[in-house]
């Protein structure tokens, strides 16, 4: 005789209202994350390419002018600068100006003539990582296929003993916005519905309103599925922009099947939304609700593999990231963009982001009925 | 007892602790139906507590409650169900329109669309609302936004209303349609339980009871309270001094023999004196210090009055006790 979920059609219809008389905010917080979508687009590459570089040649023969060419040729490096000195190309790279240093010592060439090593000093400026194991990759690359040229051309056997030949499956050419769309739609996603549904039950909270909903014949489910719901399809409509922008403007395949991409994203939209409801369980006002929901940000960011790959943390956070919501759904939306997986692939995320979900959502409901008595 | 004599509310022995702090201590009372039960006392004096126990929101930590005839402690949903309640912040939706706050809350409620379309009209018509139904609460005066929060809380018919601090910062003309609208439902059999800090709305109440830091000290009828021994102890009665040098004329009163109690009304000094004071002979004692007297006379007690005693008598207790 008692339903759990009494109040649901009420509560949705009225949040229904609001969105519409509000459609100015509502119009804005789905139109940002679009914008957001166009600066992160076209403005991140994560292929190192054209590092500034810094060059003193003492030699200054054939040979070293042969080397440098090299380099340049790689595109990894962008030969900005010529000194004369040795102070001069530290000075370059503490200054900021340049990120490598390469010097060819006088006797280069010599050395080479008379079949003896000959050393080239690469000075990497180590503040960033990845630049950094970039340069140090190429360099050592170019040194070596240069040896060995050289070593060929004296034996008589002018071919590799062995030959490898990468291929690179999906994305081939490494396009940037193709491997970091898919993961920003997990972020934008959570960014949007989560506030939404925080601020959402925290107004209420502000004007008193919640309070009198508990003295009605509303259960916890019923008014949190009521306030849920609504921003769910809010929340697949972006999702939909966001993968018509990203085919369209930004020109990323899609390789899989759309349909079940937006099958698993309501999983997904479903565990940011309860989220959102688990912080106003915590959250007395907007800015308090803003706050906790920029914590969990952070880590979607960061542990999600949207930007580091999970498999190289330490193990701590590589469990840590399996509590992450956006790991599941990173990994179902590179899955079928980029791979063109399959439901048999990604069951298991939508399954762990169900349950997520429910779970977030359970213990809101809980926290709800113990706020109501507590307060 | 017969469903109609069964009361409204009744308490017994109610209790309830916050961890070492008890907000209600002890607290016996019934409210009979058709009555405006005015519930009374200083802020923090668990005024909200009670009622957040009477409509199932906060566990009792002892005692009895039921309401309406049923259980609180087992059955708060239904309870729910049968009682209206409106908050001293009228929780609208300021954006949202006075005939959709009215739908909403009466969606909650579970009304068919025939019911809430003809309960709708009978509180439109009875509150007045009906100029301002397609205005945004938001946009409502603060006596509307009082109407219309009662009208929602009375959509589901019910026969008990729980008024938290109903008039807390709304005009007076408001807050005098407010209780002439209150007198007209409770004829009709609705039940009121009311909590208030104005003493002219407490005179106006079939039943006032005080609670003071979690102890009902007072529960009866405005006048049973009046004649309480306590309030106005045997050969003891109450006069009104009205003078122009109040302030002054307190301090010399308040020395003078047979005087047991004064305090300031206004222009005026409320005094409780003993049986065997001539009015003449006191009058003679204030001229000889200085104090026109322009008149006095025999007064009842008011129910502030009565607090006021009932407070000191309490307090007093307490000290005694700790001693």
């Amino acid at each position: 005789m008692l339903n759990p979920f009494r109040g649901f059609s009420a509560v949705f219809y009225k949040e229904a209202l609001h969105v519409r008389r509000d459609f100015g905010t509502l119009f804005f917080s789905l139109i940002i994350p679009l914008l957001q979508m166009f600066l992160l687009g076209f403005g991140i590459d994560t292929n190192i390419r054209q590092i500034n570089t810094v060059v003193y040649n003492a030699d200054g023969r054939r040979e070293s002018r042969e080397l440098l060419d090299r380099l340049r040729n790689s595109d990894t490096f962008h030969l900005v600068r010529f000194v004369e000195s040795d102070h001069d190309l530290t000075d370059a790279i503490v200054s900021g100006k340049c990120r490598v240093g390469i010097k060819i010592p006088v006797d280069y060439s010599d050395k080479l003539l008379h079949q003896m090593s000959a050393q080239v000093l690469v000075l990497i400026d180590g503040s960033d990582s990845s630049v950094a194991g970039q340069a140090i990759n190429v360099t050592t690359a170019i040194g070596l296929d240069e040896s060995l040229q050289r070593v060929l051309a004296t034996s008589g056997n002018p071919t590799f003993a062995v030959d490898m030949r990468p291929k690179i499956l999906f994305n081939p050419d490494s396009r940037s916005p193709n491997f970091f769309l898919p993961g920003l739609t997990a972020i934008l996603l959570l960014n949007v519905t989560t506030f939404l549904t925080a601020f959402s039950i925290v107004r209420e909270k502000e004007r008193g309103t919640l309070e009198q909903l508990f003295v009605t014949p509303v259960r916890p489910m019923g008014l949190l599925l009521g306030k849920l719901l609504p921003y769910l399809m809010i929340g697949f409509f972006e999702l939909c922009m966001i993968l018509v922008f990203m085919r369209f403007i930004f020109s990323v395949p899609i390789h899989g099947s759309v349909l079940l991409l937006a099958l698993l994203s309501l999983p997904y939209i479903f565990v940011s939304l309860s989220l959102g409801i688990l912080i106003s369980s915590k959250a007395n006002s907007q800015a308090e609700a803003m706050q906790l929901a920029f914590l969990t940000i952070l880590p979607s960011i960061f542990f999600s593999g949207y930007i580091f790959p999970r498999e190289t943390m330490p193990k701590f956070f590589y469990v840590l990231s399996y509590f992450v919501p956006a790991t599941y759904f990173i990994d179902i939306t590179r899955g079928i963009i980029l791979r063109g997986a399959g439901w048999v692939h990604l069951w298991t995320d939508a399954v762990a982001l169900f349950f997520m979900g429910t779970m977030l959502l359970v213990i809101a409901a809980r926290r709800f009925q113990n706020k109501v008595i507590m307060a | 007892m017969s469903d109609l004599e069964k009361p409204a509310i009744s308490a017994q022995n109610l209790v309830r602790r916050f961890g070492s702090f008890t907000a209600v201590n002890d607290a016996s009372f019934r409210v009979q139906k058709g009555e405006i039960f005015g519930f009374l006392g200083p802020n923090g004096s668990g005024k909200t507590t009670v009622i957040k126990m009477l409509t199932g929101l906060l566990p009792l930590s002892g005692g009895e409650a039921s309401v309406l005839g049923i259980d609180v402690r087992k059955d708060p949903e239904t309870v729910r169900e049968n009682i209206g309640y409106m908050s001293q912040n009228f929780s609208l939706y300021s954006d949202l329109t006075v005939t959709e706050n009215l739908t909403f809350y009466g969606r909650i409620y579970g009304l068919s669309n025939d019911r809430l379309r003809k309960r709708m009209d009978d509180i439109i018509q009875l509150n007045g609302l009906g100029p301002y139904l397609n205005r945004l609460s938001a946009q409502l005066s603060g006596g509307w936004k009082q109407r219309l929060a009662l009208g929602c809380a009375m959509l589901h018919e019910p026969k008990l209303i729980f008024l938290d601090e109903p008039t807390a910062g709304i005009d007076p003309v408001a807050r005098r349609q407010l209780w002439d609208l209150l007198f007209e439902l409770s004829a009709h059999g609705i039940t009121f339980f009311v909590t208030t800090h104005y003493m002219d709305e407490a005179e106006r109440c079939s039943h006032v009871a005080y609670i003071y830091y979690g102890k009902l000290i007072a529960d009866g009828t405005p006048d049973s309270l009046r004649e309480l021994p306590d309030v106005q102890p045997p050969g003891t009665y109450r006069v009104e001094i009205t003078t122009p040098e109040v302030t002054r004329a307190l301090r010399i009163a308040r020395t003078l023999p047979g005087i047991r109690s004064a305090t300031i009304f206004g222009q005026s000094i409320h005094a409780l004196i003993n049986d065997d004071l001539d009015l003449d002979h006191l009058r003679e004692q204030l001229r000889k210090q200085g104090i026109v007297v322009a008149e006095i006379r025999p007064l009842a007690p008011s129910l502030e009055d009565v607090f006021v005693e009932l407070t000191y008598k309490h307090q007093s207790e307490i000290e005694a006790t700790r001693a």
